[in-house]
């Protein structure tokens, strides 16, 4: 059969809009959106408001985020301390058993001012952990988490030794420094952190500073908050509510 | 918990910088200052010294071709080090390291080895037999030119190479004590003085190390110590160690009129679980001890085998109080907790990776290659003495 120079245009039109069809409709079914995808980093500046005088030792933080993010035994990613002060402030007593994966045994010294302190990462904006790193294998994310990167992390432990609040750890299956990292799977799903999700009294709460109507805005106005170690200068990002001076 | 006393933060517990570390910053030491007393023959025409030129760069090569051992030894990942070239954190102090290294090993100090020893290395290209001879011709990188004007040529080089060496033998310590220096979450570390009381006790060290080898190989070899040159290097390694005594003096008299919420804690810290290592090992033995036998030694006449028998022993009881400052800063700088509430303890493990047998290995290390390195290019210039 002959085939004529209009009959090789038609069959090649037809060709190119089938094949542009076909490649058109493979590509949406490769870009189909996943469920989190409506997250946008740049909309979001985490943090975390701790009510000290909601705090009650119970543990039961530093067992979700033990359970959520397998903290091996030992190490930790949140941990509580209970501070026992007298009027003699230089020198308060203050244990942390186990980190209180377990609570507090009862005080052994009634009459005295005690309160529980938790601690974890403070995610500072301008992290000395971030800044030490040799190869920027733990960063900032854009919405205000520090991170580590454990494929590219060479456990030089330099990160450690820069956390002026003993946050970090060295992972002793993966060789790595490892810490809290204020549940980013969870949170950037619309959940909150499991430490968050699992205190009885409320006492933390996770904020999201870049949302105008987060009631972090309103708490921030209304009560006397304090950083850890504000003297450090490392814009950190966990408020505490009504912190005693003692704490350190 | 046990070791523990007082309040750590949980995670403190466990120290992170173990013995590897505390070697590097002595290796380091070393090969900075010994390249800074063969600077002193070479730029500031220091003559009598010069029997302790080669054996101070071969010195400092030894021990600058050891110096990354520890810290990989150290990394939970080494086989990932060498992202620290492909793509440093340029904010991170350590990632320099790399680049510092590089540039003291290739630019400053083979460059200089090999341009002293150049007509050496021609010569046994031509004369040697066998697999050493083809060891000498690759050494000569082709270029067996001993005409007197080339020879002027290698001689300016060399010159221009160690005037950038002194500034980059700076650089090499001083940055490692920036490393410390520079971490404000640790007060222990964390002062401005900390690169140059680096760079002084490095190169008390390296002085003190050249002279032990230079006195050790000159009896293994049966030759007679060059006594003005062992007089000249104490002189040398008094004043640097004066100096380095007198920055530690002023930093711990800082601290102490200062008395900012660190210093309780430090101070215990110094008179409990550093005594032995900081009080009398660091600054009794290993500094007012060596400081007083060379004060004698500038001050009053003794014969030769006297002064050299107060130099042996003022250089080793330096080499131990260098080995001392570098654990109580690197150690000392992690028993204490950053809440200022409490101390750990740190016990070294034998034959663990970062134990006491690695340790030694790598402190062994050095000799061997400064053993095969003499053997290669030989410093001996006695030859030289004799036809001048």
């Amino acid at each position: 059969m002959e085939m004529t120079r209009r009959d090789l245009l038609s069959q090649c039109s037809k060709l190119l809009v089938l094949t542009a069809t076909a490649a058109r409709a493979l590509e949406q079914a490769g870009n189909a959106p996943a469920p989190g995808d409506t997250y946008h980093m740049a909309d979001h500046w985490w943090g975390m408001i701790i009510d000290i005088d909601k705090c009650i030792g119970c543990g039961n933080c530093v067992r979700a985020c033990s359970q959520e993010n397998q903290v091996p035994a030992g190490y930790f990613r949140t941990w509580v301390e209970r501070y026992q002060v007298t009027e003699d402030r230089d020198h308060p007593l203050v244990e942390s058993p186990d980190g209180a994966i377990n609570g507090f045994p009862p005080t052994t010294r009634p009459g005295v001012k005690s309160f529980f302190v938790p601690k974890l990462c403070n995610h500072c904006a301008d992290s000395p952990c971030t800044q030490v790193c040799p190869v920027g294998a733990t960063f900032i994310s854009p919405d205000g988490v520090v991170l580590i990167d454990p494929e590219y992390c060479l456990g030089c432990r330099y990160c450690i030794q820069a956390c002026p609040y003993g946050c970090r750890y060295y992972h002793p299956e993966k060789d790595i420094a490892d810490k809290c990292t204020l549940c980013y799977h969870r949170i950037t799903k619309g959940l909150t952190t499991a430490c968050c999700e699992a205190c009885p009294t409320g006492a933390r709460q996770l904020v999201d500073l870049k949302n105008p109507k987060d009631p972090v805005h309103a708490f921030l106005r209304d009560h006397k908050v304090q950083v850890l170690k504000p003297q450090m200068a490392t814009g950190a990002k966990i408020f505490y509510n009504d912190l005693d001076g003692s704490v350190r | 918990m046990s070791g523990v006393e007082g309040f750590m933060y949980p995670n403190e517990v466990e120290l992170q910088w173990s013995l590897l570390i505390v070697l590097y910053p002595y290796i380091t030491g070393l090969v900075a200052g010994a390249f800074i007393l063969a600077s002193l023959e070479r730029v500031f025409k220091v003559e009598a010294v010069k029997p302790t030129y080669r054996l101070a760069l071969l010195t400092a090569l030894a021990f600058l071709l050891v110096a990354p051992l520890p810290l990989q030894l150290h990394l939970g990942h080494p086989e990932r080090s060498f992202e620290m070239y492909l793509t440093p954190h340029r904010s991170s102090a350590m990632a320099m390291f790399g680049f510092v290294y590089l540039w003291y090993l290739t630019v400053v100090l083979l460059l200089e080895i090999w341009l002293e020893y150049r007509p050496d290395i021609v010569r046994f290209a031509q004369t040697r037999t066998g697999v050493t001879r083809w060891i000498y011709k690759a050494l000569t990188l082709g270029s067996e030119n001993l005409s007197p004007s080339s020879l002027r040529i290698d001689d300016r080089v060399g010159y221009v190479v160690t005037v950038i060496g002194i500034p980059s033998a700076f650089l090499l310590h001083g940055y490692v004590g920036f490393i410390f220096g520079s971490v404000k979450a640790n007060p222990w570390w964390s002062t401005p003085l900390m690169p140059v009381v680096f760079l002084f006790s490095a190169m008390t060290s390296g002085i003190a190390a050249v002279l032990v080898l230079y006195v050790i190989s000159m009896k293994l070899r049966k030759t007679p110590i060059d006594m003005r040159c062992l007089d000249t290097v104490a002189k040398y390694l008094f004043y640097t160690f004066v100096i380095d005594f007198s920055l530690e003096m002023l930093d711990l008299v800082q601290r102490t009129y200062e008395a900012d919420e660190s210093f309780r804690s430090l101070d215990f810290m110094v008179h409990t679980r550093l005594w032995l290592s900081q009080v009398v090992i660091q600054i009794f033995l290993g500094t007012l001890g060596p400081l007083a036998v060379l004060a004698v030694t500038q001050l009053r006449t003794f014969s030769e085998t006297l002064r050299r028998r107060l130099y042996i022993t003022a250089s080793l009881l330096t080499l131990v109080g260098i080995f001392a400052m570098r654990w109580n800063v690197v150690i000392g700088g992690q028993l204490f907790s950053k809440s200022f509430l409490g101390y750990t303890t740190y016990k070294v493990q034998f034959a663990a990776r970062e134990g006491l047998l690695p340790a030694i290995a790598l402190m062994i290390l050095p000799f061997v290659l400064f053993y095969a390195l003499v053997k290669l290019l030989p410093p001996w210039q006695e030859h030289k003495a004799t036809e001048a």
